[in-house]
This record gives C-alpha cells, structure tokens and sequence, in this order.
C-alpha cells in the first residue's frame, strides 16, 4: 500500500469526543436549560437538606401558632404575648396580677383566692410561647405566686397550616416525597418502557402485533381503577406509588421506543450487525438500546412533572402519600382549600412546584436540542 | 432578455466571497474569499470535492445558509449588491431571477400537496394572480420539462412520481419565472445513470431556449466535460483554477485538478484461472417481497425483486452486478449471503447452506461479509471505531481479550490505511472515505472468504473513490478475497471487476467477462446504460 492512500486521523491530541460529550457541550451552552438545571439542584438541596436546618419536624403541631401568616419576624410578638399570659392564667385557673418580659425571660405574678399548687407551671409549659417556668417566689399563704420563665420564639418564615405545623417543613419533605416519586416511577416506567419497546419493534411481526396489543389493553383500563385493584392487593404503602405510576407510565415510554426501534431497524448497521451473525438481543442491547437514549432522556424530562401530577392527584383521592406525609400535590390540594382565609398555604408549595415544573420543561428543552441540534 | 449577448459584462460577479460557520469549536471558513463571474447564457461548473465549499458559495449569495453561517464580500447581480440584502428585497432576486435545484429530488418537493400546486405557488408568488390563473401556465411548464401526460400529472402528488420525473418539476418550478441565471446543485448525484442523461439534455435544450446562464455544481467531472463551457475548481474554500473547459482538461494546470482528473478508477483486475472453485452460488434464486394488502384487502400481493437469477463466484473472482435503482442487484446480494428470505439452492464452498436458518448460519457469517453503501448509516453512531471494528470478534471469538481484541483492532486498521489511534474515536468524527475504510476493517477483522460490496463507493469523492477501489484490490490480491461488487456505477464496475452481470428488473439482461461487455455489449439495455454514462475521457 502506498503512503498517499493512507489518510490522516484528525488531529489526534483533540480527545475523541462521544456523542453524549457533544450534546453536554451544547447543554452548557443553553442558558434557560442550565439555570433550569441549577434551580433543580438548588430545590432538591433545599427539600433534602433543608430538614436539617430547621429546628421544626413536618408533624410537629403548634397549637397556639394555627394558621399563622408567614413572617421574618420571631412568634411570638411582643404584643401578643400578655395576651397569650391571659389565656393560659385563665386555663390554670388564677388571676395575672402583673406581667413584664425582659429579653427572653418573663416574670408573671399571679393570684387565687386558694393556695396555688406549683404543680400550675406545667400549664404554662404547655402553652407553644413560654418555657422552663419555675417559681420563683411564694407569697399569702400561697395564694400569690412569681413565676418566671423563657420566652420560646419561633420563626415561621413560610407560615403554619391549619393545624399549626410549620409549612416550611412541609414544603421540604413534599418536595422529597415528590422529587423521589417522580424520579423513582419516571426510572420504573424507563426500564420497563425502554425494553419492552426495543424489543417489540425489533422483532416485530407477530411479536410487535402481540406486545403491542397488550399495551393497548392496558391503555384502556382506567388509570384510577388500576390504582384501586392494585392497593387492594398490595396494601397502601409508599413503594406501591412508584410502582403504580410506573406502571402506567412505561405504555407511552414503550410506544416512543418501538418508533424510534422501526427506524433504526433499516439503519444499515442494524443490517451490519446481522451480517456479522450478532443474536437479536445482542442487536437490541448494542445497537438499538443506546442509540434510542436521545428521545429518551427527553421523554423522561417530560415524564417526571407527569408522574409528580399523578402523585398528587392519588394523593388526592386518598390513595396516594397518606398524613402526616405530605406531598407538594397534597400541599396545593390543601391550599386551595384555604385560599382565602390563608393564602401562603397554597402560594408557597405551588410556588416550588411550578418552577420545578418550569425547570424540567427548560431542562427537557435543552435536552432536545443538545441530543438532535438538527430538529431546532 | 432574449436578446441578451454573450457579451463579457458578467451578469452575476462574485468578488471576495467569504462564507464562515460558528461552530462550538470556533469559526470554521467554508469559503476564503473566492471570486468568479457568471456571463450570460454560459455553463459554469463549480467543481470539488464534499466540503470544498462549493455549495456553500452558492448558499451564501442566495441568502440560504444555516442559522450559524455568515456571508461576507461582495455579490453582485446585474449591478446589484444579493450580499446582506433583507430577505424581503432578496425574494425579488431569488426565485425569480436566481433560481436553484438541488440534488435530492425526493425531499426538495412537499408530499403534501400536488405538484401543479407548488409549481404554480411560485409564479403566483413572483407575479401575482392567482392559482387557477397560473394553471396553463404550470402545464407549459410541464410540458417544456417533458412530463408525459401533464394534464394528468399536474395533480400528482411528489411520492406518485419517480426520481427523475420529481427532478424535472423541480427544473419546471425553477423556470417558471423564466430566471436569468439557474443554479443546479448536484442535480443528478441522486439518479440513475440513464435519467442523468436525460435530464442533463433538458436543462441543455432549456438553457438553449431561455438563454440563461446555468451554475453547475458537481463532484462528477465526467459531467463537467461534455456539459460546461468553464469550469471553476475549488478546494477547501479557494478557487484552485479556472478556465474553459477543454483547457482545464487537456491542460491542467494546479496539480489538484490533475488529481481529480486522474481519478477516475483505472487499472484492470485479471480473471481468476477458469477451474478456481467455487467459494458462493446461488441457483434459481427468488427474492419476494410481499406488500401488505391492508386491514380490509383480502389478498397481499407480492413483487419479485430478484427473479430466477444464478450466480456463482469463484476463489479470487470479482463480479460486479450492474443495473439501475430497482434492479433488485442489492437484494440479490443479500440473499446470497442468506439474510433475507428467499428461495433458490443456495451453496458456500461444499457446504449447502440453503436450508439453513439464522442459527445455522452464524458460524458462516465470518466467512462471508458485507460492505454498505452508506458509509455515515453503517457505523452505529454510539460505539467507537474500536467498538465497531470488534464487533464480529465478540460473537465469532468470544474467548479473545480484550487485549487481544484491541491489538487485532490495531492491525485491521493499519491495514486498511488508517491510523491505529482512530479507534478510541466516534465514526461521526471521520470523513465518508475514512469511513468506508472503518466499515471495511470491520468486514476483513474476520478474515472472510467472500465479501458483498454494496456499492461501497458510491456515496464518495472521485478521489476517495479511487483510494478505497485501490484498497480493496490490494485487499483482495492479499487474502485472495472473492468479491460480489454491486454498483451501478460502470467505470468503477470496470475497474474492480472481471466478470459482469448486468440486471434489470430482477432478471440477468446480460453477463460475460468485463471486457466483452464494455467492448461488444449485446442488448439493448446495456449499450444504453454505457452510451449514457459519461467519462472524463473525450
């Protein structure tokens, strides 16, 4: 062989670059897809670590803070806390004589016609405000206590609900349960979807006919109704979301690929393949598998807020995430019912919704783009 | 306009025409400042290789690049500046007075509506009206184009009609503002050689008629000598040379031209001596394809594509099957190699292989290999060249290493002429002739004993042609390979092989050793299909 029929490999100190490189060049390069990436990143951290934080637990009830609007500054206010001294005197059954806060810790002088019995602190223990209440000294016989304790102030900066737990906590495990369910059944709907269609439309004929069918079978079967057969026979838990909706899900997952499979199947080097005497499973999962990712991980982009919806209208029914669990969807679902008397009960978690929704839709986009720049 | 002269004032004067693409790896020059004039009524051919920028200088002066390419410099038509022109004042220019085909006749038209429609869609455009007016325009059109039955064919729709037809209502739509200048890009890379000729005498009595200056932009040099009048060579975004036609060829100057001239395949291969066994035969072989009758027709129909055809190779043999599109000639090869389904006694050295199923053949498989037209479809676009290239090892020799496995990628590439390192890379990063040599190195890797060449230059460069023909000669005097050499491509067929078959319509119209065929063809059939391909000899 002469020199001038061989012919120069590009320059080789340029690494070889995939595909899959080439499309996460042009993913950086999309700016709505990045910030969309960076404000999922940011919301997961906030809803996964964010607990850890925070000193309240998403079950953990505020009797004396029910629906209260969200604020930067500390609960109790100065001004309510004589108020709330009342109450609680009233409950213990004395009379407040006089009541003075200093800093953090407040004195109270109270009164009753019979001697009072200290074991009263534990009232104002009681009340969410006051804390660490001891006597300080006992006057008449008894009958005239000073009492004086720690003001408890907490920062409700999204607000409580209506039974006065943080809604701040809640965002943060709805946003975990939502996150997981969307990414656990859009992965569930992904495996099965992904090989049943490979391998339907690779085989096609007969095969595909069958496979097919059944998926259309499956098609037409409530979605709801599926839902109930399958909690009657599992049992309510939280694993059987991600299985349910999964199970749904992976019909359009396999239609997608048993399209994308057609197509590929006159490619010449499916043709190639068989001539070097490959199996067909080897065909499907060398060549026909890897080279359907591209719609793929779009799709799943378009899956997951899917599957979150789905999440939240289970919920909804009372099939899905059960109380104290929450879940974003059975946030908003509450919020709506209190739209006017509390607003930030629906403002807040739709808020993180929407724009994780917003996110995945820019994400979805750009995912397009960086996989197929010639569809633009 | 008619009485235009073939005076020197040019009618289109391109000067210093700078075409650049931003790419994520930085701006990439398609073309560096070129500049040429078309004059009235002449045949210019621009002609390079792919990537030669070419077609790209036409894009740019007619205001159709992709979204990332910019246009600079300077062009002028009939005095007036097409370069950064607004698209709106650009129309007025472009389809009316600048008109373009392309080379893929099956996409350029849109299946969904009616040719008269979107023929018709153009003049009312340009001149107003509406379409019911621009009708008897659009038959003349048809008709000068020479569509048989245009009354009928006005309301076909694009996938009603064949390639060389859809071709000819692109030419119509292209003159149906009776345009000064045309601009044919490619027009008949995508058509049989008999249709080439056809259509290359209608834009010749068009051209004749409406004395307007035709741009020709082409690859083939054949083409180029019995059609331009000057010629423009380019490469890499320069003009190398310019000139008339007869000096270029007689004369070249720049030693690219020479190249490219030179390139056409030549040398010979002798036959093998007449008692070489035979290594592959396939007797009475029948190809059907049933065509799906639908859900309420009761009966599915079937079409022949190869009917009753016997072929026997034997050790060292090359036979290049010859015919057009639809010759059923790449159907007969894959049914020699038993991968579709077909009947016929079908025999692989002293083994019968015609009973054999998919199982039954995968220990053969190695032993008989196939090569695809399509270098960018036949190279899964995930796996590395390595990946590629080893591929037939995972299944015919699992036990290898992937050491062993990588240093015999190694050696195939080196054999092939490329460089060892390419195989740590994606094939998309190759050009269409290294390509060929990866999808070749994926063939040899096994050591095969016959080999299917399905058309495995047509879809190349001349030049590169020439190299991957040297290739698989070289390969084949080496390893004593047989080969089946589909093409419809004759001068190729003639250099590669020593026995030809020439097919139409699923049967054998001729056969014989190559030189008889060439010198004395007996049908009808093949002296058409020699008389119509053109070559770079006078």
């Amino acid at each position: 062989m002469t020199d001038a029929v061989v012919s120069p490999v590009p320059e080789s100190e340029v690494k070889g670059r995939s595909l899959f490189q080439l499309a996460v060049m042009r993913f950086r390069r999309n700016r709505p897809a990045m910030a969309g990436s960076v404000m999922l990143v940011l919301i997961a951290c906030f809803s996964f670590f964010g607990p850890f934080f925070i000193s309240h637990s998403y079950d953990q009830v505020f009797s004396s803070y029910v629906t209260i609007p969200p604020s930067l500054e500390p609960r109790p206010g100065e001004d309510t806390l004589e108020e709330a001294m009342k109450g609680v005197a009233a409950r213990a059954r004395v009379e407040l004589q006089s009541f003075s806060v200093e800093g953090e810790t407040f004195t109270a002088v109270v009164t009753a016609e019979n001697p009072i019995d200290p074991r009263t602190t534990r009232y104002f223990d009681r009340a969410n405000e006051f804390d660490k209440t001891e006597v300080l000294s006992t006057e008449d016989e008894g009958r005239k206590l000073t009492l004086s304790g720690v003001v408890d102030r907490e920062y409700f900066l999204f607000g409580t609900d209506t039974n006065g737990r943080d809604l701040m906590a809640r965002v943060m495990l709805g946003g975990q349960i939502s996150i997981a369910v969307g990414l656990l059944a859009s992965l569930v709907s992904l495996g099965i979807g992904v090989v049943y269609g490979a391998i339907s439309g690779y085989m096609g004929g007969r095969v595909d006919n069958v496979m097919m069918r059944f998926v259309e079978i499956l098609y037409s079967l409530p979605f709801v109704f599926l839902v109930v057969v399958l909690v009657v026979f599992f049992g309510r838990s939280f694993v059987l979301i991600f299985i349910v909706i999964g199970a749904v899900e992976w019909l359009d997952m396999a239609r997608i690929v048993r399209g994308q499979t057609l197509s590929l199947k006159r490619r010449e080097f499916i043709g190639a393949a068989e001539a070097l005497g490959l199996t067909d499973w080897q065909i499907i999962r060398r060549h026909v598998i890897p080279n359907t990712i591209g719609p793929v991980v779009i799709f799943v982009t378009v899956i997951v807020p899917k599957v979150i919806l789905l999440e939240s209208f289970l919920s909804f029914l009372g099939l899905g995430v059960q109380a104290p669990l929450t879940s974003w969807g059975s946030l908003i679902a509450e919020g709506a019912n209190n739209i006017q008397s509390a607003p930030w009960l629906l403002v807040f978690p739709a808020i993180f919704f929407v724009v994780t929704l917003f996110s995945l839709n820019f994400v979805g986009d750009g995912l397009r783009d960086a996989f197929d720049p010639k569809d633009r | 306009m008619a009485e235009t002269q073939k005076t020197m004032e040019p009618i289109l004067a391109v000067r210093d025409l700078k075409v650049s693409f931003t790419t994520p790896d930085g701006d990439v020059d398609a073309v560096k400042g070129i500049s040429l004039d078309v004059r009235p009524g002449e045949t210019l051919a621009v002609v390079g290789e792919s990537g030669s920028g070419k077609s790209q200088t036409m894009m740019g002066i007619m205001g159709l690049l992709a979204a990332n390419g910019r246009v600079s410099g300077s062009a002028k038509y009939r005095g007036q500046e097409m370069v950064g022109l607004p698209p709106k004042a650009l129309n007025e220019i472009r389809g009316a007075k600048i008109t373009m085909i392309f080379q893929e006749p099956m996409t350029s038209l849109d299946p969904l509506y009616p040719v008269g429609k979107q023929i018709a869609e153009v003049i009312v455009h340009h001149r107003g009206g509406t379409r019911k007016e621009a009708r008897p325009r659009v038959l003349e059109l048809l008709k000068l184009v020479g569509i048989p039955e245009p009354e009928r064919r006005i309301d076909s729709y694009p996938h009603e009609m064949s390639g060389g037809q859809r071709q000819r209502v692109m030419i119509a739509m292209a003159l149906a503002n009776e345009p000064d200048i045309l601009i044919a890009d490619e027009p008949t890379t995508a058509l049989d050689v008999t249709i080439q000729a056809q259509i290359l005498k209608l834009l010749r009595d068009l051209q004749k008629r409406f004395d307007m200056a035709i741009v020709l932009i082409t690859h083939d040099l054949g083409i180029v000598r019995h059609f331009a009048e000057r010629v423009v060579v380019m490469r890499r975004g320069e003009i190398v040379e310019q000139g008339g036609t007869a000096g270029i060829f007689e004369n070249p100057q720049a030693d690219y031209t020479r190249m490219l001239i030179e390139a056409e395949p030549h040398g010979r291969k002798a036959a093998p001596p007449d008692d070489a066994p035979i290594i592959l035969e396939g007797r009475n072989v029948v190809v059907d394809y049933k065509i799906d009758g639908g859900f309420l027709k009761q009966r599915a129909s079937t079409f022949r594509a190869v009917d009753n055809v016997s072929i026997s190779l034997r050790e060292g043999q090359t036979i290049g099957v010859v015919g057009e599109s639809g010759s059923g000639k790449s159907t007969l090869g894959r049914a020699l190699l038993r991968l579709i389904a077909s009947k016929g006694a079908y025999r692989f050295g002293r083994t019968d292989i015609s009973g054999l199923d998919r199982t039954g053949m995968r220990p053969l498989r190695r032993s008989m290999q196939l090569v695809f037209q399509d270098p960018y479809g036949s190279l899964s676009p995930r796996q590395t060249v390595g990946e590629i290239i080893t591929e037939g090892l995972y299944v015919h020799e699992p036990q290898l290493s992937r050491a062993d496995r990588d240093k015999r990628a190694i050696a195939a590439l080196k054999e092939v002429g490329l460089d060892p390192a390419a195989r740590n890379r994606y094939p998309h990063e190759f050009s269409g002739g290294q390509r060929q040599r990866i999808a070749i190195a994926r063939a040899m890797i096994l050591k095969p004993q016959a080999v299917i060449l399905d058309e495995p230059t047509s879809a190349l460069d001349r030049s590169v042609q020439g190299q991957v023909i040297e290739l698989l000669r070289d390969l084949q005097s080496r390893y004593g390979l047989s080969y089946v050499f589909i093409s419809h491509d004759l001068s190729v067929v003639r250099a590669m092989s020593d026995y030809v078959v020439v097919m139409k319509d699923g049967k054998i119209v001729e056969e014989g050793p190559t030189d008889a065929i060439f010198s004395a063809p007996r049908e009808d059939y093949t002296k058409t299909l020699i008389g119509a391909a053109y070559n770079i000899g006078p």
